[in-house]
């Protein structure tokens, strides 16, 4: 935070608002005044909406409470011993593992293809790119309860093309084998335009004199794509990767008009875990303890990234 | 004469304002109820109570059954909370109460809450004080389709014990007929095998020493039982496919649709299946058939206890007095009449049965008449966290990924770490 402001200051804010800081140069006492100025709102608001309602849920946590009044029956850390017990903890981090994993192996790839394909101009590029990008413009809900119908296993679009080969349509939500599949389709179907786009913004900024260099040097295509434009788009793939990952662990509303995380929890993740628990069975202390739990490995996993992928950014 | 003359403005103006501010007056009152039929019924009754009562507006607001319940701790503690609640009694209803988020109407109710059904009244009272009015009894039983038996030949009415039922349900599908529909994605209609079973194996004494954490509690031999009986149904496959992706509404719309031969409901599914229905007809009042749940051999519990709800209305805290006033009169004889005349509730005010029109609904009155045990939902009584759990586990069952014994030491576990 702090050094932003500097870096602001530095650029010029303090010359144009602060013109004697300006010809002293950017000292400390130009650069004190502007964090005296922009950084009490920034810290209150910073507090008032991240820091507060995460300490009070970690201070939740440690409570058998419903959400009735005040807790009152403090229990220490038994809140995750008992969340670590579930077998359901379990099956919603494997779930978010997959989803993970299907993010990374299957919808960048696909969003990365499509881009190329999709970055040059020609007739229809446009109409093509946003008819990628329209799943990702409808809301969660949405998706989810036009997903439900296309699922239906009597009356849905797979029941149908089932049909037509004659076998008896499975209900592909109402098994356990195969519910999370059926999110994970969703969820590839869903996010894959936005990363697509991500990567044809990246792909029209490249600079073009690059490539056609490796042309004349006698690159195959092919050759040009692999050693040239890639490398030039990892920073975007590497952004890319990180809201896939982080958007992976937050994942809810796509499973709850699916399957709310059913049958028998087997599509469940983290945070619909949390929701089941902490709000439909009113265990405020349990569903806070799970959800301080997730926030320790998105801030975990966020700090890493930043540090080993993402440092020159 | 000047210090009356003072006085007597003086109580006009409080009159005057009282006026005022009565004019202003707004009951809100949510509820779940999804048969429009019903609501309108309702609608009817609000208009007319602000017919007779100028000033005041009843205000009805609606949430579906599941997102009413996820809601509910939260939209008690707003400020701007509905007055009037949908509730199940039991052990959510004692969580409320504890919390301190409901009125104490027993001085309000006084003399009136003679005319209702006191065991119905007394789902809503805790330590002498009345919390709410019940509404609407029910039971949990099999409805089942005539046609569909006939066509399997099955007779209903030897359906006695639970291997009769066993019995049917592998004639249905040998005769090609789904044999029982359930919502299973709701979790809750799955419950009631489990719970029934329970209540059919080791009564209400078994009950309240599983709550006592007697006898292993929900761990005990009952409860493992419970769920053995209930695996060797599930073992039939007896449900239709897909189930536990199916929505209660669904199920019941399906039962409606006469695809299914049976389903183990509410008896207010009666009026439920034809609103739900895709042809908004459903099955007539000639071809449904109804059994009691099957009795268990050796079983503790007796033949005429019942499982059912109790439901009613809350009042939430601060609410204006005619919130109450609204509730006396929408659960007076007149409309529980009226009610119980459109077969939509077991009425709770004594002699509104009377209104019952139909053989369905009078066998359902005469059943809750004679029953000495009649058990509210597990998952209502057990509170929402162990409730949910018996809910969980019936679903798993189900679903066939978790054993008896599991589930059962599950629900255990669940009432041990409490709330």
């Amino acid at each position: 935070m702090a050094r932003r402001i500097a870096i602001v200051s530095a650029m010029g804010v303090a010359d144009e608002t602060v013109p004697q800081a300006a010809i002293r140069g950017p000292s400390w006492d130009g650069r004190f005044t502007v964090l005296i100025l922009f950084l009490p709102p920034a810290l209150l608001l910073f507090t008032l909406f991240v820091v507060l309602p995460i300490g009070e849920a970690a201070w939740y946590s440690g409570f058998n409470w419903n959400g009735f009044g005040r807790p009152t029956n403090w229990i220490g850390f038994d809140n995750y011993r008992f969340v670590l017990e579930t077998r359901a903890f379990w099956l919603a981090l494997r779930n978010n593992g997959l989803i993970i994993a299907v993010s990374l192996a299957v919808q960048l790839p696909l969003a990365l293809t499509l881009a190329l394909m999709l970055a040059e101009r020609f007739r229809g590029a446009v109409a093509l790119r946003m008819l990628f990008f329209m799943p990702y413009i409808l809301a969660e809900i949405a998706t989810g309860l036009i997903f439900s119908f296309v699922y239906d296993g009597d009356y849905g679009l797979v029941a149908s093309i089932w049909r037509t080969f004659g076998a008896e349509p499975p209900h592909l939500l109402a098994s356990t084998d195969t519910a999370i599949l059926a999110v994970l389709i969703v969820i590839v179907w869903k996010y894959f335009g936005f990363h697509m786009m991500l990567f044809i913004a990246a792909l029209q900024s490249l600079d073009k004199s690059l490539i056609e260099a490796a042309r004349i040097d006698g690159a195959t295509r092919s050759q040009a794509l692999r050693h040239v434009v890639i490398p030039l788009l990892y920073p975007t793939i590497r952004l890319s990767m990180f809201f896939a990952i982080v958007g992976s662990l937050q994942l809810f509303d796509v499973v709850m008009p699916l399957t709310r995380g059913g049958p028998a929890d087997s599509s469940n993740t983290m945070v619909s875990f949390l929701y089941n628990n902490g709000i439909s069975r009113m265990r405020v202390g349990y569903g806070s303890a799970i959800g301080v739990i997730l926030f320790v490995i998105c801030v975990t996993f966020a700090f890493t990234y930043q540090r080993w992928f993402m440092r020159d950014e | 004469m000047r210090l009356l003359r003072k006085l007597g403005l003086a109580a006009a103006v409080c009159l005057l304002l009282v006026d005022v501010a009565a004019a202003n007056t707004t009951v809100k009152w949510l509820h779940i109820e999804v048969n429009p039929a019903q609501v309108k019924i309702w609608e009817e009754v609000a208009r007319s109570y602000e017919a007779s009562h100028p000033g005041v507006t009843v205000e009805m607001q609606f949430l579906e059954n599941e997102a009413y319940k996820a809601k509910l701790p939260t939209i008690l503690q707003s400020k701007d909370r509905p007055n009037i609640i949908y509730s199940w009694a039991g052990g959510v209803l004692k969580a409320q109460i504890e919390a301190g988020v409901l009125d104490d109407i027993t001085d309000q109710v006084k003399g009136y809450s003679d005319s209702i059904t006191p065991a119905a009244l007394a789902a809503f009272t805790s330590d002498g004080r009345v919390y709410g009015l019940p509404v609407a009894l029910s039971q949990v039983g099999f409805v089942c389709n005539k046609e569909l038996m006939a066509k399997a030949k099955v007779d209903p009415a030897a359906i006695k014990t639970w291997d009769d039922l066993l019995a049917a349900v592998k004639m249905l599908k040998a005769a090609g007929v789904t044999p029982i529909v359930v919502g299973g994605a709701d979790k809750w209609p799955l419950h009631f095998y489990w719970t029934h079973l329970a209540v059919r194996i080791g009564g209400k004494p078994a009950f309240d020493a599983a709550l006592r954490g007697e006898n292993g509690g929900f761990a005990g031999e009952t409860f493992q039982k419970s769920g053995e009986l209930f695996k060797q149904l599930v073992d039939l496959q007896p449900f239709q496919n897909g189930f536990l992706g199916f929505k209660n509404p669904q199920a019941v719309g399906y039962f409606g649709d006469g695809k299914a031969a049976m389903t183990l409901a509410i008896s207010s599914i009666y009026n439920l299946q034809r609103a739900l229905a895709a042809d908004k007809v459903g099955l007539s009042e000639d071809k449904i058939c109804w059994f009691d749940f099957p009795v268990v051999p050796g079983g503790k519990g007796g033949q005429t206890d019942t499982l059912g709800g109790i439901t009613g209305w809350l009042v939430t805290k601060g609410s204006p007095k005619e919130a109450v006033d609204f509730l006396k009169y929408f659960i007076s004889k007149d409309v529980q009449t009226r009610l119980a005349a459109g077969n939509y509730i077991i009425p709770v005010v004594q002699g509104a049965d009377a209104g019952l029109n139909n053989s369905f609904m009078k066998l359902i009155a005469a059943n809750l008449a004679k029953s000495d045990y009649h058990q509210n939902f597990y998952d209502q009584s057990l509170g929402p966290s162990v409730g949910r759990v018996v809910n969980d586990v019936s679903a798993e069952i189900a679903g066939g990924s978790m054993s008896p014994q599991d589930a059962a030491k599950a629900i255990e576990a669940a009432r041990k770490q409490g709330n």
